[in-house]
């Protein structure tokens, strides 16, 4: 099918996924997410059981042997020095707590840290930016930005395994109902997973202070049908749409400074600085999920910037009327 | 007989009090309890500062995508926050009450080294007012910068020239350093007076409770601040030489400024603590009419938490991705350090029971302390949980953790402590009716702020964004948080009120209005500048009881 | 007064077997507790350093071994406990002679320093920049260097004191504690050694 076809298919697809903005912890929609929610609410009812019992007790001593109006101010109550007895029963109970927390800690931990990547698993390249997600699936030869796309895996077959590293300061990624947060570390590669068990978009954000744009470093996961996946993948792995490679919008673009910073596949722009652009509208957001991705927030974010994302490190290239009107329609060409 | 007026003979004339009295009195002093009202009051001006900052972030956080401040402007207000709490509030907070305490509870006249003492003051103020100058002076030629904006433990690389340009970074790491030296003095000499300068018949089972919580305090801070000014060194040196500890561009660690610094920070949340708990210590015994309900035991929980803190850093560095069995081992080293101190819950109950409970307003907060240090020590447990912590760690379920622990436990003990000594350092009694007003008015603030951001963390929302979307289920959570704020304003006004009123015109509050047993009420109030015309010769832990007491005093029974 | 009644009934005999360990003892070595925490991270950011660099100059390739530094310093040790000995005993002559040398022993080991360093700098082109070899290396020994300065210093101030006729008799003490500290300092040297042109290389 022509690609225009595609790109829309996928677009739509997309959309018509269920989006899961609302990310409770104890909602988990993967199995690392599901292992910490589990854990998480047996720690909640001891904790909470220890709460209502303590708090009881705390409240019940302040109210029983409150000083009453007709009590003699100089009669002093007797004089407990202590009991041996009692700090050791109220020690040994809080031991055999922890000691069954950290047993159970134990096996999640390794659970979670140590699976090993199925033979389906997907394998994705993550790294962190000032203030934007590099993705590279190795396995399709596709670069992508910002978004997440995975196969959704009913049975964990086809779960994805990710390298995380990072190109300049710490950061973290973090999409709460799939799995708990990893960091990615320059100089160091780090390990994780999730497993979406079905389709939908998964919201995150990055967990690990970057700098000035931190809060809208933001993260989705588009988990797909596993044959809409391989669609998608197809598609991605196309070079630029051949509309975007005649049309005018590109001439501008290729004479600016966006190539230095900016990949379009099929053209000369050949920067890795920034985003790769080659199939920007297949994304439902720019900026890394700071606006949506529609035609005025289009033009907008490349007319300025710093506007909606100030202090990121895209500059306004001060384009005028006709040539932001051009490099506007060039990127939403690229499909 | 006639009427004429001798001239009345005065020992010293009396004359207006004049500037190089000022200086020699407050400047020049060694006096431990002017130096420890010192770092009181600058600790409480620095209170004020930062909790205005908070209030500005609340203001901005009350709705979603909102445009009361930048991120630039927002990321300096959170990272200025943080610093100045920790070392410009707590720290000088534990200089202050042990300078002025320690002491006059032990029955000495003065700390081991009274020009050590005002060398660490002036060495705090110095370096809070460097941090400061960071304002002005962050920008460095370049104008690049300003006051820090990394976060509070500036983790690297983000710190390194690359990343951080302008000076801000440089301001940061030489103020607290500065900061920190100045805290070294200060924990050296309550360690030494301590151990020299004891009272006859002041064992040290005998000392009181609070004189235990802070030796074992001095003792963590020397121990921890080391590893903290080595990574401030380290940084200074990369962003000023180019040296390449941290800088992962040439080959250096990001984790180890991490291993140094929480290594430092986690006993140091201990520290922080600690001056609360040696409050209470006190407190709550005298206005429950009973003993501290098995010191022998508090002392052990106190010692143990004193060497157990130093093995439980890597909590903070779960989602570093360090081994399975490095997790595990923190894990239950976490878990095993709050054993101790979820013990002294039950001892400071155990001492409520069977009590006469009065509820003046230094016991008011020490309740208000218990129930919300139960909260705090509960939702650490739930951190310590590794696999719990890899969804809660980086999100507002752990500000409000540690907001919980250090306003809900650290701040409510520091104002119980505040509200108990004060007759002893002024003179003056605080009003008890404005005083709860103080006490509800911000008790009630601080819970509508706190307990909302635990469920935003489970929502997701991570930490230090200066905004965010709407839609994702954190807008009602954060608005509660934001009015919460103005009742916290509402009670310090309050309070900064009765303070002022009371200096005006405040009831005399004679040597011992609370009926204490510990030394320092044996005194008059203030204090001369010898603190006792005679030194005490004690033969129990509440000299005063036996006093008090001649029936039945404490070391009839060997305590 | 209330401190008048606080006195039971065997206070004087008490006072008088009341007996505290000295402050300055106790505040010493707590300051060396305190300045060995901080050496042992710098140590463990060496040890933990050690191979990691990404280029050269390497530890094999340009240290070599300060033996004569290393004899100096630590006979200096000695020489500061042969002092502290005159002191107890009076002989100022002996004390003063002991302290000069202690002092001149410990200048040789700083020149030796600082001659090393020339060469690693100008000739190596090892500098704090270079590699995590040149920032641990510089920052470890030249933390210790600058306590090695700080007891000259000290030692110094006494020396010069005591030739001007500063009654040195009655600050013994003041002597012993600075002879922990300048031991303290040489202890740390041996680890350093170890690390640095043992270990490391």
């Amino acid at each position: 099918m022509r690609i225009e076809t595609l790109a829309l298919l996928l677009q739509g697809q997309a959309a018509g996924l269920p989006e899961h903005r609302i990310t409770d912890i104890f909602k988990p929609l993967a199995t690392p997410a599901r292992a910490e929610a589990q854990i998480a609410e047996l720690t909640l009812a001891i904790t909470g059981a220890i709460f209502l019992i303590v708090g009881f007790l705390i409240v019940f001593t302040l109210w029983r042997f409150r000083r009453k109006p007709g009590d003699d101010a100089h009669q002093e109550p007797a004089q407990v020095y202590g009991s041996n007895q009692i700090e050791i029963a109220w020690t040994a109970i809080p031991i055999l707590i922890v000691f069954i927390l950290i047993g159970v800690s134990a096996r999640v931990i390794a659970s979670v840290q140590n699976a090993s990547p199925p033979a389906e698993a997907l394998k994705i390249r993550l790294i962190g930016h000032q203030w934007w997600w590099e993705i590279h699936y190795s396995d399709y030869g596709i670069v992508d930005a910002n978004e997440i796309n995975m196969p959704a895996t009913p049975d964990g077959r086809m779960a994805t395994y990710f390298e995380l590293q990072s190109a300049d300061v710490l950061h973290s990624i973090w999409i709460p109902q799939l799995s708990g947060k990893l960091d990615l570390i320059p100089n160091r590669t780090n390990y994780t997973w999730m497993d979406p068990r079905s389709p939908g978009i998964y919201f995150g954000n990055c967990a690990e202070y970057c700098g000035t744009q931190h809060a809208y470093m933001l993260l989705r996961v588009v988990a797909r049908a596993p044959q809409d996946f391989k669609a998608w993948a197809a598609a991605e792995q196309k070079p630029a749409a051949p509309a975007a490679l005649a049309s005018d919008g590109r001439k501008v673009f290729d004479s600016l400074a966006c190539v230095n910073c900016h990949t379009i596949r099929g053209t000369r722009a050949v920067g890795t600085f920034g985003p790769d652009l080659t199939h920007l509208m297949s994304r439902q957001t720019i900026a890394s999920g700071a606006l949506e991705n529609s035609h005025d927030n289009l033009k907008a974010w490349v007319d300025n910037p710093q506007d909606a994302k100030p202090g990121c490190l895209m500059p306004s290239m001060k384009l005028g009327a006709q040539d932001l009107e051009a490099v506007t329609a060039y990127l939403e060409l690229l499909k | 007989m006639a009427t004429t007026d001798f001239p009345i003979q005065q020992a010293t004339p009396a004359r207006e009090f004049s500037f190089s009295d000022a200086l020699n009195t407050w400047v020049a002093t060694v006096d431990h309890k002017r130096l420890g009202l010192m770092y009181v009051v600058t600790a409480l001006l620095f209170f004020v500062i930062s909790g205005s900052m908070a209030v500005l972030i609340r203001i901005q956080l009350a709705l979603p995508n909102n445009h009361f401040i930048g991120p630039d402007m927002f990321n300096r207000l959170f990272t200025m926050h943080g610093t100045t709490m920790v070392f410009l509030v707590g720290m000088p907070m534990v200089a202050g009450f042990s300078n002025y305490l320690v002491p006059l509870m032990i029955g000495a006249r003065d700390m081991a080294f009274p020009r050590l003492n005002a060398f660490g003051y002036w060495m705090f103020l110095f370096g809070g007012l460097l941090l400061y100058y960071s304002y002005i002076g962050g920008g460095g030629l370049s104008g690049a910068g300003s006051a820090p904006d990394f976060g509070w433990f500036a983790y690297a690389p983000l710190t390194e020239r690359a990343f951080s340009q302008g000076n801000a970074a440089d301001y940061w790491a030489l103020g607290v350093l500065i900061a920190g030296v100045g805290s070294i003095a200060s924990a050296l000499n309550v360690i030494v007076t301590v151990i020299s300068l004891r009272c006859p018949g002041m064992t040290l089972r005998r000392m009181p409770m609070f004189v235990w919580v802070m030796l074992v305090d001095s003792w963590l801070i020397l121990i921890i601040l080391p590893p903290l000014s080595a990574a401030q060194i380290m940084l200074l040196l990369d962003r000023n030489l180019g040296a390449a500890f941290f800088n992962t561009q040439s080959g250096g660690s990001a984790l180890l400024w991490q291993h140094l610094f929480w290594i430092f920070g986690h006993p140091e949340v201990y520290v922080l603590i600690f001056p609360a708990f040696a409050i209470l210590s006190e407190v709550i015994p005298v206005f429950s009419r009973k003993p501290l309900f098995g010191k022998s035991a508090m002392v052990g929980a106190i010692v143990a938490i004193g060497f157990i803190s130093l093995g439980v850093w890597a909590h903070h560095m779960f989602t570093m991705g360090m081994t399975s069995l490095t997790n595990t081992f923190f894990a239950a080293s976490t878990m095993l350090v709050g054993i101790p101190t979820g013990i002294k819950i039950f001892n400071w109950t155990a001492t409520m029971y069977g009590g006469k409970i009065r509820f003046s307003v230094p016991m008011l907060f020490c309740c208000g302390f218990l129930l919300q240090f139960l909260v705090a020590g509960l939702t650490g447990i739930m951190l310590a949980v590794a696999p719990f912590d890899w969804q809660l760690n980086g999100s507002y379920f752990l500000v409000a953790h540690f907001h919980f622990t250090l306003i809900g436990g650290l701040v409510f003990g520091l104002f119980a402590g505040i509200y108990y000594w004060y007759p002893k350092a002024t003179g003056k009694l605080l009003d008890e009716t404005i005083g709860k007003w103080h006490f509800w008015l911000f008790c009630i603030g601080f819970n509508m702020t706190f307990i909302p951001l635990h469920f935003a963390g489970f929502l997701g929302m991570p930490r230090r964004i200066y905004t965010y979307p709407a839609g994702r289920g954190w807008e009602t959570w954060n608005l509660i948080a934001s009015i919460g704020v103005i009742f916290q304003v509402l009670g310090i006004l309050i309070w900064v009120w009765n303070v002022v009123r009371t200096t005006m015109k405040g009831a005399p509050a004679g040597d011992d209005p609370w009926d204490g047993w510990t030394l320092e009420w044996s005194t008059a109030s203030p204090p001369p500048v010898y603190n006792f015309e005679k030194l005490p010769v004690v033969r129990s832990s509440r000299p005063l009881w036996d006093l008090k007491h001649p029936e039945d005093p404490d070391w009839k029974y060997g305590e | 007064m209330a401190s008048d009644s606080l006195v039971p009934v065997n206070a004087l005999e008490m006072e008088r077997e009341w007996i505290l360990p000295d402050r300055g003892k106790v505040g010493i070595i707590f300051l060396i507790i305190t300045e060995t925490v901080l050496f042992s991270m710098f140590v463990a950011t060496y040890l933990i350093y050690i191979g990691k660099s990404l280029n050269g100059p390497y530890p094999k390739d340009v240290l070599e071994i300060p033996v004569v530094a290393t004899i100096c310093l630590l006979s200096s040790s000695l020489t500061i406990f042969f002092a502290e000995r005159a002191l107890e005993h009076n002989r100022l002559g002996a004390f003063k002679l002991w302290l000069a040398i202690t002092i001149l022993l410990g200048l040789e080991f700083l020149t030796t320093t600082a001659l090393e360093w020339r060469k690693l700098i100008y000739e190596d082109h090892l500098t704090m920049a270079t590699n995590q070899f040149g920032s641990t290396f510089y920052s470890l020994v030249g933390l210790h260097g600058t306590h090695v300065i700080v007891g000259l210093v000290f030692l110094l101030l006494v020396l010069i004191s005591t030739l001007f006729g500063f009654p040195i008799e009655t600050q013994l003490r003041r002597v012993v504690f600075l002879s922990w500290y300048w031991h303290f300092v040489d202890a740390v040297w041996v680890v350093v050694f170890t690390v640095v042109y043992v270990i490391g290389r």
